[in-house]
């Protein structure tokens, strides 16, 4: 490897979150974004073609490297890591209205699941997935909640637009509403 | 949809609904009942009843949901069941307003539904970004990253001191005889030899008129030597053997061989 892939590769074994770009490339002022990247291309494909238990991913807006997922039943048995506990349905369904209206208050979110979500936002907001981005201007000026970093981290995916667009999901179902959210009494008063 | 389907299936089905729902009793659950507990919600619950029945979500046969959706949260402890008995209140709302007369080929006839729907639509949509983040988290949950403990950035906080009076002097007691004994000093009065440094002086003076102090000490003298040729130098004076002066204040001091002396 490279000098600059090493330094990547130390960097990023020594960081307990993902690192930004432009924090990588605080590491050596005289490379060019070109070369970073070339560099952090070298880190993966060594891991990837050498045969290594770990590999180098892009996640949480930044860099970091993993285990193997097939190495994580023998590691977890062993007792050296834990898997973190899967979220509730209901925490779920939050942090999903979050990441798609935020920022969001909580009567919003109450509205579109029908349930009373305070417990929930507070779980949300100790494990860091999700923090107050603001205060809404309606009665009482209620506080507006958004996504962090960690949540990226923690749900794999790089930034949030890697999420499906809202016009990708359930295509049938929601061009049929927006066509007939207006016009469902009169197909239905017509039938 | 389609506009051959007739929509009012619902006034002949209500009136099965209830007759089954009185006939069946809270005592007979059927058997694919799932505990309304494990649905995350009345939104959910419904949702799932509109996929078991196979009905048009446009065009929601609302007794026969309604029907299904009581029976499910019969179930129900009464402090979990809030959300789900305003739903219900919902559903039978409409239900009665389906039930109203209207006009044949009345256009403007609102579909008491379409609040529903629009909320279903909604809520479903948002499950399926569940699904995406159930899917994304169990990859990311089955890797590990390096854990990292950010070593006492706020120092813990100090422990109020209590311990009886036994151990506060036992404590002391152990301290005293950890303590090393004072180390001790035998001081030997070294004699000074102002003889030999009289000699030393003389045989300076012998081989020049003039010397300075630098001349008969050496730099790295010891007190004692120090002392002796400082002795002797005064001695020497006394006896009239040398003179001593100083060519101005704080100046070096001249140690001259003081030839009256001599001659004397």
């Amino acid at each position: 490897m490279t000098s600059l892939a090493k330094l990547l590769e130390a960097a990023l074994f020594a960081s307990a979150r993902p690192i930004p770009f432009d924090e990588l490339s605080a590491l050596d002022l005289d490379s060019s974004p070109a070369a970073l990247r070339a560099a952090l291309d070298e880190v993966r494909e060594h891991y990837d073609q050498e045969g290594h238990g770990v590999e180098l991913v892009e996640i949480g807006e930044g860099w970091q490297i993993l285990t193997r997922a097939e190495y994580t039943e023998a590691i977890e048995r062993a007792q050296l890591a834990a898997r973190p506990q899967r979220l509730s349905a209901a925490a779920l369904e939050s942090l999903a209205i979050i990441a798609y209206r935020q920022p969001i208050g909580r009567a919003e979110i109450e509205e579109i699941r029908g349930v009373a979500v305070g417990g929930v936002l507070k779980s949300l907001h100790e494990r860091g997935l999700i923090d107050v981005v603001g205060r809404g201007e309606g009665l009482g000026r209620p506080l507006h909640y958004g996504t962090t970093p960690a949540f990226l981290e923690q749900f794999a995916l790089r930034h949030l637009d890697e999420l499906p667009r809202a016009d990708e999901l359930a295509v049938a179902l929601r061009s049929a509403a927006s066509e007939q959210s207006a016009s469902i009494p009169a197909t239905t008063g017509a039938a | 949809m389609t506009a051959t389907r007739a929509l009012p299936h619902d006034a002949p089905s209500t009136a099965a609904t209830v007759r089954s729902f009185r006939g069946d009793g809270d005592s007979t659950i059927p058997a694919f009942l799932v505990d309304a507990g494990t649905f995350s919600g009345p939104l959910d619950l419904l949702l799932a009843l509109i996929r078991e029945e196979q009905v048009d979500i446009y065009d929601i046969p609302i007794a026969r949901i309604c029907e299904q959706f009581l029976a499910r949260i019969s179930t129900l402890e009464l402090n979990d069941a809030a959300e789900y008995l305003e739903m219900a209140a919902r559903l039978l709302r409409i239900k009665a307003q389906m039930l109203l007369p209207r006009a044949d080929g009345d256009d403007q006839w609102d579909d008491p539904r379409a609040e529903l729907v629009r909320r279903l639509l909604e809520y479903q949509q948002m499950r399926e970004v569940v699904d995406v983040l159930e899917r994304r988290g169990e990859l990311r949950r089955n890797q590990f990253a390096r854990s990292y403990v950010q070593s006492s950035i706020t120092p813990p906080a100090p422990i109020a001191l209590s311990l009886s009076l036994p151990e506060l002097l036992g404590a002391v007691d152990r301290i005293l005889r950890a303590v090393r004994q004072p180390t001790m000093h035998e001081v030997v009065a070294r004699p000074l030899d102002v003889p030999g440094a009289i000699t030393i002086i003389r045989a300076v003076l012998a081989l020049r008129e003039r010397a300075r102090w630098a001349d008969l000490v050496a730099i790295d003298a010891e007190p004692w030597q120090v002392l002796s040729t400082l002795l002797g130098i005064l001695e020497m004076a006394k006896i009239g053997e040398l003179r001593v002066f100083q060519q101005k204040p704080f100046g070096s001091v001249d140690i001259v061989r003081d030839v009256a002396g001599e001659a004397a």
